[in-house]
């Protein structure tokens, strides 16, 4: 026995570790999502009672309906900025120069946005209403992920008002 | 107290590795739920959960949990990390409170998604339990060990539970693990946590439940039997295992006791006793002579435990007897925590 427990003084601590794995299921919706991927498509889902297209098709649900997503939309690969932060922050692992923009960008035919970085023009040039396409990484990278997009880039098209209900 | 019954209850079929997230697994139960209950989805006063966020290994899963509702425009909900017999209870005292007429109660128990057996241990006292780990089987082992070594029960009367289970569920085209053995095979079979056989052990299964309650003008107004709840309690005891007389479940019985359960006969008990000790256990607590009352007529939790939904399988089990019109008085028990340490009691009455 060390000599930690021969000598008792105050527990001020105990370790109890233990790991657990889990399989993680995505669902038939999201499955057809992440497969998408992987080829480099961008799809979502509709719902069949609002018509509103989930991108991504969270829980394979829609939240307003309750209601089973069905028919898969492919989406993009154009999008529009509704909304936008410039980072200035700088932090430990920092991997993008500051400042840098991350912006909910609304896909083509998909009713709600995601959110992604913005590359590829001055932080200060970035607004709502912007164009953007996306810079895919080498293929040989890709993964069952969003982040098989480096980046978006300005498309140089005419910008879009959203508000108004432009797509 | 204000009248309160259950009127419609829904079930999807148990199933081991289920490919569904547990959002998809609860949507179409909670729909069917509703639209048996005849009440629109937004006239529905309050919604309560039963989940736990370590069966699935995702932390805050019980918010997304809400995607099953269609909480749109905004509703009343409430979420228990405990099983969904918990959740009625929340809802009941909501419904009694007055302040609502209806409210959906919901489980979700997808158990096979990661080792339930090695994640019910992180619910023991991490000071002085915690650090050996025991998992589930392995402490419900030591209690049949104390039962079978001083005499109290058998087992052959075990094995009588084990078979009994598995061929009502035959009768039970939700059940997972059914089928007619005698007591003989059973005892034949190795011991997989020495005193336990696998039959001695829940099976794990994915499902969900759900079921729509509602006060008194409300419940008659839609449901030809409801099944009106005369009397919700729980009970707990301590959760130092090594200080419990494992032999015993004292919450089981005060539960029992204050819900009324001895009031008059039963026909049905369905009891949450995921071992078959544990059956025997909550027999002799609750005082439930199986010669008398139908105990588990389902084929209960031997035939498939969905953790965190099987106790409110269980009271909408019990429920299902009284709208279906088979039995007049029933007992719907669910437990929580280790070694049955936490017992709920609702006891049901058609009109």
């Amino acid at each position: 026995m060390s000599a930690a427990f021969a000598e008792p003084g105050p527990v001020l601590k105990v370790r109890t570790p233990i790991t657990i794995s889990y399989r993680y299921s995505a669902g038939p919706n999201s499955s057809s999502h992440l497969a998408g991927l992987l080829e480099g498509r961008l799809i979502g889902n509709r719902c069949p009672s609002c018509s509103l297209v989930y991108f991504p098709p969270r829980n394979g649900t829609c939240p307003k309906c309750a209601r089973a997503l069905a028919e898969e939309v492919e989406v993009g690969p154009r999008g529009t900025i509704t909304t936008f932060c410039v980072v200035n922050v700088p932090f430990l692992g920092q991997k993008i120069p500051i400042p840098y923009v991350a912006a909910n960008i609304k896909l083509d035919d998909a009713d709600m946005s995601v959110s992604h970085l913005v590359l590829g023009c001055d932080a200060a040039e970035v607004r709502i209403g912007m164009r953007v396409e996306p810079v895919w990484k080498d293929r040989a990278e890709w993964g069952p992920t969003l982040e098989n997009i480096d980046h978006f880039r300005p498309t140089g098209e005419p910008d879009l008002d959203i508000e108004a209900g432009d797509r | 107290m204000r009248d309160v019954a259950i009127i419609a209850t829904s079930q999807s079929v148990m199933e081991v590795d289920t490919n569904k997230t547990s959002v998809e697994l609860m949507v179409p139960v909670i729909d069917a739920a509703v639209v048996a209950s005849g009440l629109d989805r937004r006239d529905i006063g309050f919604w309560c959960h039963g989940s736990c966020d370590y069966m699935v290994g995702q932390p805050f899963s019980f918010v997304s949990a809400v995607d099953a509702i269609g909480a749109f425009p905004p509703i009343v909900e409430s979420h228990v990390e405990m099983d969904g017999a918990w959740a009625l209870y929340e809802a009941w005292i909501k419904i009694q409170l007055g302040d609502c007429d209806s409210a959906v109660v919901f489980a979700n128990g997808k158990s096979s998604s990661g080792d339930i057996n090695r994640i019910m241990s992180l619910q023991l006292d991490p000071y002085v339990v915690g650090p050996l780990w025991p998992d589930e089987r392995s402490i419900a082992a030591m209690q049949a060990r104390v039962l079978l070594e001083r005499g109290i029960i058998t087992e052959s009367e075990m094995a009588a539970i084990a078979a009994r289970s598995r061929r009502d569920g035959t009768n039970n085209s939700n059940a997972l693990v059914t089928g007619h053995h005698t007591i003989a095979e059973l005892l034949a079979m190795p011991r997989i946590s020495d005193p336990l056989r696998a039959h001695d052990c829940p099976p794990v299964a994915d499902n969900s439940v759900a079921m729509v309650i509602a006060g008194g003008d409300l419940a008659r107004s839609l449901c030809e039997r409801p099944a009106w709840i005369r009397g919700i309690e729980h009970r707990i005891d301590m959760q130092n295992i090594g200080a419990r007389d494992l032999t015993g479940a004292p919450s089981a019985r005060l539960a029992a006791h204050a819900a009324g359960a001895h009031n008059d006969k039963l026909d049905v008990a369905e009891l949450h006793a995921p071992f078959t000790h544990q059956e025997l256990i909550l027999h002799r607590e609750m005082r439930i002579d199986p010669s008398a009352t139908s105990v588990n007529p389902s084929g209960g939790p031997l035939c498939g435990n969905p953790m965190m939904a099987a106790g409110l399988l269980r009271i909408a089990e019990a429920a299902n007897r009284v709208m279906g019109g088979t039995a007049d008085r029933v007992l719907g028990h669910a437990s929580s925590g280790p070694l049955l340490q936490q017992n709920l009691v609702c006891v049901m009455e058609g009109d």
